[in-house]
């Protein structure tokens, strides 16, 4: 089985600030990280593979510095990636990002699976992943919460879709993209580190593409126009309650139905 | 002695007057049960009355009159301790320090924080943290108060590197049983200036004075931590390795070493998976520093030599997820325990850093020896071990039997491995038998007659620690 993981590196901290002028995202002297929703796709990976064999690949679009996520898979146990970098893929939206990331795929496939993590950390948008899969031509599931079973030809799986659970059967080639907590992703070996600190990581730029088409790609290839970028509001606010345990157990009650978390 | 006067209405009456304040006072039936009990221990005791106390003049105003009308007073903060420190005794007045929670200034001149004693841990972490400031201590109960970890001198889990709570405790503001107002030590760094009544405070677990006021000392926040956590075949493999670390001469902010028996506790507890299930054994080692890039030279050397010491591998946690992932079990430990068994009882000790192996190994052999179930985790490169002696389906004899028998074996080893009953949960209540059979009678007799000094009358927290 061959299975690629699509990963990307963003800020490290959960304090993303945003430029007030330009509306810009800042990146620079930010410490940068695996995005965490990445993992769960790398360790689903990880989990196939060590049920059925094969290999896994992972791809990443960013500057030359993404090479550290990289690293980073391999340390967790991936076999192989590369990095999508090229200035003429700077400033892509969702639409350019996933037909960049698309090309890519074509240049280090085939591929039987396609993973993906539910969303970034930075852009949040949850798109990239489907988008790929319709460049590709091949179906994608979304909300992916349980492997059930891995096929020769077909995996089934469980997907969330809030109101209820659907499980579904799907032929290879095939993207799906998991969402958080479908498995502990594990930790980094200091071990597989040392081995793989000398492992190549090619870097694929335009010359390197099915489709050459400059247009097509970053930000000329995005139709998008960014308004303005800010941070979401965060809710803490809190109460505190005193008296008795039944008053108080009555009142939790109706405050979580009013709520509507039960 | 029990010449203690009980409190009457026109006791209430006087106390409700300084307070003016219905909701802060509480009596009979108002009482929760909480205030009669502390976390763990089955030593329990109600209050006649919980006054929740905002000032210092409350506090001495109230003590004062407890003092001239001979009624007992008892500290509490959240009622976090598991020795029953806080628990009252003799009944009389409790005085409930948890809206005393005001961080009162930051000074980035002096590097000190000055708060009220009912400030939580937590929250003195996270606002210090804003500031890009750093307050060490770092016990696993992190909704316990300020005041609390004072009285206990409580250590926690970056004690390797950065030391315990008294190390950060620069001033005192401390109410006397008679409720006269003392302030000890300051903001200053250094300090001869006779008997330093300021860490005799610390750790006398509310017997000697009530703390109102602390100045804690801050360090620049590290700008960065990676965790290692390191599977080894056996816990033996895993705790002789420990001694080597500390040879090696890098320090680590924390050692800490768990079974996987403990960590699937954690696990059920959270409902979340540990990232790791290779083994039965594991260190956890924290580093801090400026850059990603000198930790990774400092925990080289460390990585290397538990590689050597027959590690299966050694995980990097480099990220706050990963962090949480490991670091949240492991804070989840007690807790999980409790929730794994029907009722227990804890030991604290402490010996010293080369010998844990050998008080593990003798811990170990007690399960089968007593017939009793007993689970331990702790911090490795301190010597501090929670030792977690289980009830199950014993019936109240029989737990009564095995446990203390457990208990004598355990203290009596640690005392023969040069070590002490308490490295930072207190003595309290429940201790007190094994800590006037650790000590010598000199000793104890100096203390007894620090606390005649201190509360000549015995009102605050009596029959705590060496009475």
């Amino acid at each position: 089985m061959n299975i690629l993981v699509c990963i990307k590196q963003v800020p490290a901290s959960s304090k993303v600030e945003v430029d007030p002028v330009t509306g810009v995202l800042k990146r620079n002297g930010v410490d940068s990280k695996m995005n965490p929703y990445d993992l769960y796709a790398i360790e689903a990976a990880l989990r196939i593979r060590e049920e059925k064999g094969g290999t896994i690949s992972v791809v990443t679009m960013g500057p030359p510095q993404a090479a550290k996520v990289v690293r980073e898979a391999y340390s967790l146990g991936v076999d192989r990636g590369a990095i999508l970098s090229d200035r003429r893929f700077g400033g892509a939206d969702v639409l350019a990002t996933s037909y960049t990331i698309a090309q890519g795929i074509k240049k280090m496939g085939p591929f039987d699976l396609i993973l993906c993590g539910k969303q970034t950390t930075d852009g949040d948008t949850a798109q990239v992943g489907a988008e790929v899969s319709e460049w590709l031509g091949i179906p994608s599931v979304a909300n992916v919460c349980e492997i059930r079973e891995v096929g020769d030809e077909s995996i089934i799986v469980a997907m969330d879709m809030a109101e209820d659970v659907e499980i579904t059967k799907v032929q290879y080639p095939c993207l799906l993209s998991v969402d958080k907590d479908i498995f502990q992703p594990r930790l980094p070996s200091y071990l597989k580190k040392q081995a793989t600190k000398d492992r190549e990581i090619p870097v694929y730029s335009l010359a390197d593409m099915e489709d050459q088409e400059e247009m097509h790609y970053g930000l000329n290839g995005s139709p998008t126009q960014v308004q303005r970028i800010f941070p979401p509001e965060v809710n803490d606010s809190q109460e505190f309650w005193n008296g008795k345990g039944e008053e108080l157990a009555e009142r939790l009650f109706n405050k979580v139905k009013e709520l509507k978390f039960i | 002695m029990s010449n203690y006067k009980t409190l009457d209405a026109a006791d209430i009456a006087f106390i409700k007057n300084i307070i003016n304040d219905p909701k802060r006072i509480l009596c009979g039936e108002d009482i929760n049960e909480e205030y009669s009990h502390d976390e763990l221990s089955d030593t329990k005791s109600w209050p006649d009355l919980v006054v929740r106390v905002l000032s210092t003049e409350e506090v001495s105003k109230i003590m004062a009159y407890a003092y001239e009308n001979n009624i007992p007073v008892t500290p509490r903060g959240a009622g976090t301790g598991l020795v029953g420190s806080s628990v009252p005794m003799e009944h009389g007045i409790m005085l409930d320090t948890t809206l005393m929670n005001h961080i009162l200034e930051l000074d980035q001149e002096n590097l000190t924080i000055t708060v009220e004693p009912g400030v939580l841990l937590m929250d003195l972490a996270a606002y210090v943290e804003e500031h890009d400031f750093f307050y060490p201590p770092d016990p696993g109960e992190k909704s316990a108060t300020i005041g609390g970890n004072i009285s206990t001198n409580a250590g926690g889990m970056r004690a390797v590197k950065y030391g315990v709570t008294r190390d950060y405790v620069r001033g005192l503001e401390v109410v006397l049983p008679d409720g006269r107002v003392l302030e000890l030590g300051g903001k200053i760094v250094k300090n001869s200036s006779g008997y330093d009544l300021k860490d005799l405070i610390i750790g006398s677990e509310g017997t000697l004075g009530m703390v109102t006021k602390a100045v804690l000392k801050l360090l620049p926040l590290p700008k960065k931590t990676i965790s290692l956590l390191i599977p080894f075949p056996t816990l033996s493999q895993a705790i002789n390795t420990v001694p080597l670390i500390i040879q090696s001469k890098s320090i680590p902010t924390a050692i800490e070493f768990m079974q996987r028996e403990v960590i699937i506790d954690a696990e059920k507890y959270l409902g979340k998976k540990f990232p790791d299930n290779q083994s039965d054994a594991y260190l956890l080692l924290k580093f801090d520093g400026s850059s990603e890039e000198e930790i990774e030279r400092d925990y080289d050397d460390v990585a290397k030599i538990c590689l050597e010491q027959g590690a299966l591998d050694v995980l990097i946690s480099d990220t706050e997820e990963r962090d949480e992932s490991i670091w949240k079990a492991r804070g989840a430990f007690l807790e999980a325990i409790k929730g794994s068994t029907t009722y227990m009882d804890e030991v604290d000790c402490v010996v010293p850093r080369n010998r844990i192996n050998e008080l593990v190994e003798y811990i170990h052999s007690l399960d089968q020896e007593i017939q009793i179930r007993i689970k331990l985790f702790g911090h490795a490169g301190d010597g501090n071990l929670h030792v977690y002696i289980l009830k199950d389906e014993l019936s109240d004899e029989e737990w009564e039997i095995r446990m203390n028998k457990a208990m004598d074996l355990i203290y009596a080893k640690a005392h023969e491995l040069e070590g002490k009953v308490s490295g930072e949960h207190g003595i309290g209540f429940a201790k007190k038998p094994y800590l006037s059979r650790s000590l010598s009678t000199d000793a104890i007799a100096l203390m007894r007659g620090i606390k005649q000094v201190f509360d000549p009358k015995n009102l605050l927290n009596p029959h705590k620690i060496c009475q």
